[in-house]
């Protein structure tokens, strides 16, 4: 039974750092066309939203849009104050004060 | 950066402090995961090699579910191949800014990719040649953060009250926003956002892995590339 385990364990690593080394091993060896360096310029910064933009409107798995979600005010804060101050900080801070504040209210 | 120059302390530590959210955001997270492994069977040990060998979130509760429900091994590895199919764009898109680092220094860059290393050594590089000791920071602090909280919560993580309680839960999302908002700098790179993430957030209504996250990522990033041609033409 531990050795399955161990074994499951250690094939889960290796498939993982498959997905995370391919692309990399893979452009080692045929360097990266222009075409496709220019659209992956635009990749991060639609993984950011692709990532957060869900996560603050379907929290629980299904849309909500209402006030009993406390990731929509604490959202819309933390974004105002990252724009204001640009210190993660301060960002961090509030956001989690409000997303604690909401659920006492 | 040559390859045989010395480590950088000050990239390094730079790294580690732009680290200082994640590790924070794992809290939780890795508490949450060494909590139910155990339920599901682990010892604290395989939890933590777990953690250390993988570090994949996502794929960690679902590997854990699946095997508590005596789901066989190839079903197993192969959903965790595709719920961790997006590091295959990330890496992707990390390889312009690392590719003149030598072979080892991007394999073991690569070790260290998850949804949030990525964002945060992206934002810092912006188009840019990348520095391997910032990166290494990143990546290292990050990764102890979730193999400990892990451990931790396999250990003794029914002892410990609910941290959720006090907002930490919200960490990588505030971590998140503000990379986003630092980021979006002109109306192209806005317009990639907005669309994927409309695209995204459509999606996850349907499907619960990441498929909504690469989907979303293509669809925009290759409207990004359609928008900064016109772009170029207009200007002509």
């Amino acid at each position: 039974m531990d050795n399955k385990i161990l074994f499951i364990i250690l094939s889960m690593a290796l498939v993982t750092y498959l997905t995370r080394v391919g692309s990399l091993a893979l452009f080692r060896f045929t360097g990266i066309p222009v075409w496709l360096n220019r659209w992956l310029k635009h990749v991060p910064i639609a993984i950011l939203t692709a990532l957060i933009v869900p996560a603050l409107l379907l929290p629980k798995g299904s849309l909500d849009l209402s006030l009993q979600n406390p990731y929509l005010p604490a959202g819309i804060i933390a974004a105002a104050v990252a724009y204001k101050t640009r210190h993660i900080i301060p960002t961090l801070g509030l956001g989690m004060l409000v997303m604690l504040g909401w659920r006492l209210i | 950066m040559t390859e045989d120059d010395g480590m950088s302390r000050s990239s390094f530590f730079a790294g580690v402090k732009k680290s200082v959210p994640i590790m924070v955001g794992y809290m939780p997270l890795g508490l949450a995961f060494g909590v139910i492994a155990r339920e599901k069977g682990l010892t604290v040990m395989q939890t933590a090699l777990m953690s250390l060998t993988s570090f994949t979130g996502s794929g960690q509760f679902i590997a854990v579910g699946l095997l508590s429900a005596g789901v066989g091994i190839p079903a197993i590895l192969l959903t965790n191949f595709l719920v961790n199919l997006r590091y295959l764009l990330f890496s992707a898109s990390m390889a312009p800014v690392v590719r003149k680092m030598p072979s080892i220094v991007q394999a073991v860059l690569a070790f260290g990719i998850t949804d949030e290393t990525f964002a945060v050594n992206m934002a810092e590089f912006d188009r840019k040649e990348a520095d391997r000791d910032f990166m290494l920071g990143v990546n290292i602090f990050s990764h102890l953060s979730w193999t400990v909280n892990s451990a931790i919560g396999a250990a003794v993580g029914n002892l410990i009250p609910d941290i959720d309680r006090f907002g930490v839960n919200f960490a990588l999302p505030a971590m998140f926003i503000a990379l986003l908002i630092w980021q979006v700098k002109d109306r192209n790179t806005l317009w990639v956002a907005v669309i994927s993430a409309l695209i995204s957030t459509v999606l996850a209504m349907f499907t619960r892995n990441s498929a909504n996250i690469i989907a979303a990522t293509v669809i925009a990033a290759t409207i990004g590339v359609i928008l900064c041609r016109n772009k170029q033409k207009s200007t002509f």
